[in-house]
């Protein structure tokens, strides 16, 4: 309990640090530099959303390029078409994504491991090539879709690299909080427990199929908004920018980082996203200095760079209210633990 | 009145009958026993009971309500809460964690109010909590909230399987075996605390091997033998039957 205090001022003074390399970043980094910076901050976002549905519900999914690609489309065609401002259309392009999610979950949700690994491959596939078949006549084909309009946030329009850094990190900062926030609750403990042992789960009182589901489709409607941001960023996207290699990565950004744990994915993507671009001077041999970096990380710390951390619940504060009851349990031996049993059956 | 009623239930794995025309009642604040060789299809008549195994014929009544063809996770919102004989635990979790498994399904928070910390999600967290704490004091695990399961002795996670049941508000609990790999005063407090359960009005049909356990706590006793009944009776009556005693007790009849 004494250690409480102390980590919380030093949980302060990390979030400080943050906020003031948030706001600072622009003024050291290049214009170029701040390019590979939002660069991560997108795969972060993407990341952590995809970290509700592997992470947190251990379902291997390795199709997410699928629901970014969704939003990220959605967005761009209504944008383009009908002149609807960008940041309007996220939430929009989230709730296409997650019906999408919704309708192609349905049949696989009961798969396991590697089964669903194969299944969510083949999803990202066919997307991307409806895509490139201009499916609809909506998508332009494998040329994409260009001339979407820069987003515009209280009159002020966000159009060079260092706006969309406040963009960008500050939906970072606010995703990774509700993230957080859902990390510790009913619904992302029910996560937790699938991922342990989804029988004991299930026989708990726990509708698996259900939260299953819901993780897919929190995901997808995450992936889809941050594919609004993307399509804004870009103001032009075609079909390479969600192919399975982006699901690889994703997917590595999560197990590399630490599966669950909200800090070992965005490091994550600093580490898979923004190191290769430092490196680029190695050009070639870039791919596998990361090639060997993985798997050293891989063999020496297979739960990831930052594993999940065991929950603590302070009874005691929480339960402030309701003091007579735990002490009275706390302090009651078994002798009269019992007729207070009987008490509790009147 | 009955609260349970297996009508008929037949269950076969490919070529095997696990059971056979499995027909008994449990009635609403009884201890029932379920006893049998080893292979009987006492676990598997559990699994049908709780859904995870769906009967090929036959009937399972809870009060009057058929529950054959419902999910496990509607079974156990009905109030039939299992332990688990091979423990099934959430290893990696704190205990108070575990047994916050066995308030999901009275808890009403959803996605919005999960992730916007609301009010109302606030102040269901904390009588989570409580009812949480209340069942680890009442199976004597309270020292032990903050302990992760798997660093616990194999009695304290029997145990701590107990209290994530209890913490389901069952009407009905099903015990598989909870005397596994318990030394001989573990068993006297695990007698003490069904005791305590069946206090709070708490139905029990357990499976168990320890026949000193099985003749103190049930006041029926169901005998499996080859997926069928072969006898049901008090434990008196079945120790006093002949048929029992050859296909089970066998030459150790005499230490009961």
């Amino acid at each position: 309990m004494s250690r409480k205090p102390f980590k919380r001022s030093y949980r302060a003074a990390g979030l400080i640090l943050a906020l003031l390399v948030f706001l600072l970043l622009p003024r050291f980094l290049s214009p170029a530099w701040l390019g590979v910076t939002n660069d991560v901050g997108l795969y972060a976002v993407l990341a952590l959303s995809l970290n509700i549905i592997l992470g947190n519900c251990g379902l291997f999914h390795m199709g997410h390029a699928a629901f970014y690609a969704v939003g990220a489309y959605t967005a761009a065609i209504l944008n383009t078409m009908y002149g609807i401002p960008i940041l309007w259309l996220m939430p929009v392009a989230g709730l296409l994504s997650a019906i999408f999610a919704l309708i192609v979950a349905r049949p696989i949700i009961h798969l396991r491991g590697d089964y669903l690994l194969v299944v969510t491959i083949g999803i990202v596939e066919i997307v991307r090539i409806a895509l490139v078949n201009d499916v609809f006549g909506l998508t332009g084909g494998s040329n994409g879709i260009f001339g979407i309009s820069r987003p515009v946030l209280f009159g002020f329009r966000i159009s060079r690299p260092q706006h969309f850094h406040y963009l960008i990190w500050g939906y970072v900062a606010i995703s990774a909080f509700l993230f957080h926030l859902l990390d510790n609750s009913r619904f992302g403990r029910a996560l937790k427990y699938i991922k342990q042992d989804e029988v004991a789960a299930e026989g708990n009182g726990i509708n698996t199929t259900h939260y299953k589901q819901a993780a897919f489709v929190l995901g997808a409607f995450w992936a889809g908004m941050t594919g609004t941001i993307f399509a804004a960023k870009m103001t032009i996207i075609s079909p390479e920018s969600f192919s399975f290699w982006e699901s690889v990565l994703l997917f590595a950004i999560v197990i590399l980082g630490g599966s669950g744990n909200i800090f070992g994915v965005l490091l994550g993507a600093f580490l898979i996203i923004g190191l290769p671009e430092a490196f680029r001077d190695f050009a070639d041999a870039r791919m596998l200095i990361f090639g060997a970096a993985m798997m050293v990380m891989m063999i020496f710390r297979p739960k990831g760079i930052l594993p999940p951390r065991m929950r603590h619940y302070n009874v005691q504060s929480l339960l402030g209210r309701f003091p007579q009851i735990i002490n009275r349990h706390i302090s009651g031996d078994t002798e009269n633990r019992q007729p207070q049993s009987a008490g509790d059956a009147s | 009145m009955s609260l349970l009623r297996l009508n008929n239930l037949t269950k076969t794995f490919g070529g095997l009958v696990a059971v056979a025309g499995v027909s008994f009642t449990v009635s609403e604040g009884s201890v029932v026993g379920l006893i049998g060789p080893n292979g009987a299809g006492k676990t598997t008549v559990f699994n049908l009971i709780t859904g995870n195994y769906k009967p090929d014929s036959g009937e399972i009544f809870f009060g009057d309500r058929s529950i054959k063809n419902l999910p496990t996770h509607k079974i156990v919102e009905l109030g039939i809460a299992r332990t688990f004989q091979s423990i099934r635990l959430f290893q990696e979790m704190t205990a108070i964690e575990n047994v916050l498994a066995g308030c999901h399904c009275r808890m009403r928070s959803g996605l919005f109010s999960s992730m916007f910390h609301t009010p109302g999600q606030r102040l269901e967290e904390r009588k989570a909590l409580e009812r949480a704490m209340r069942e680890l004091a009442f199976v004597g695990l309270e020292d032990e909230h903050d302990n992760q399961a798997k660093n616990l002795s194999y009695g304290n996670q029997r145990l701590l399987e107990i209290a994530r049941a209890l913490a389901t508000e069952p009407r009905f609990i099903i015990l598989d075996e909870p005397a596994g790999s318990m030394n001989d005063p573990e068993t006297a407090e695990l007698i003490r605390l069904i005791m305590a359960i069946r206090k709070r009005g708490i139905t029990i049909l357990l499976i168990e091997h320890d026949m000193g356990l099985v003749m103190k706590v049930c006041e029926k006793l169901v005998v499996l033998e080859y997926g069928a009944v072969i006898a049901e009776g008090t434990p008196a009556e079945i120790k006093a039957n002949p048929r029992v005693i050859e296909a089970y007790l066998g030459a150790d009849s005499g230490e009961i």
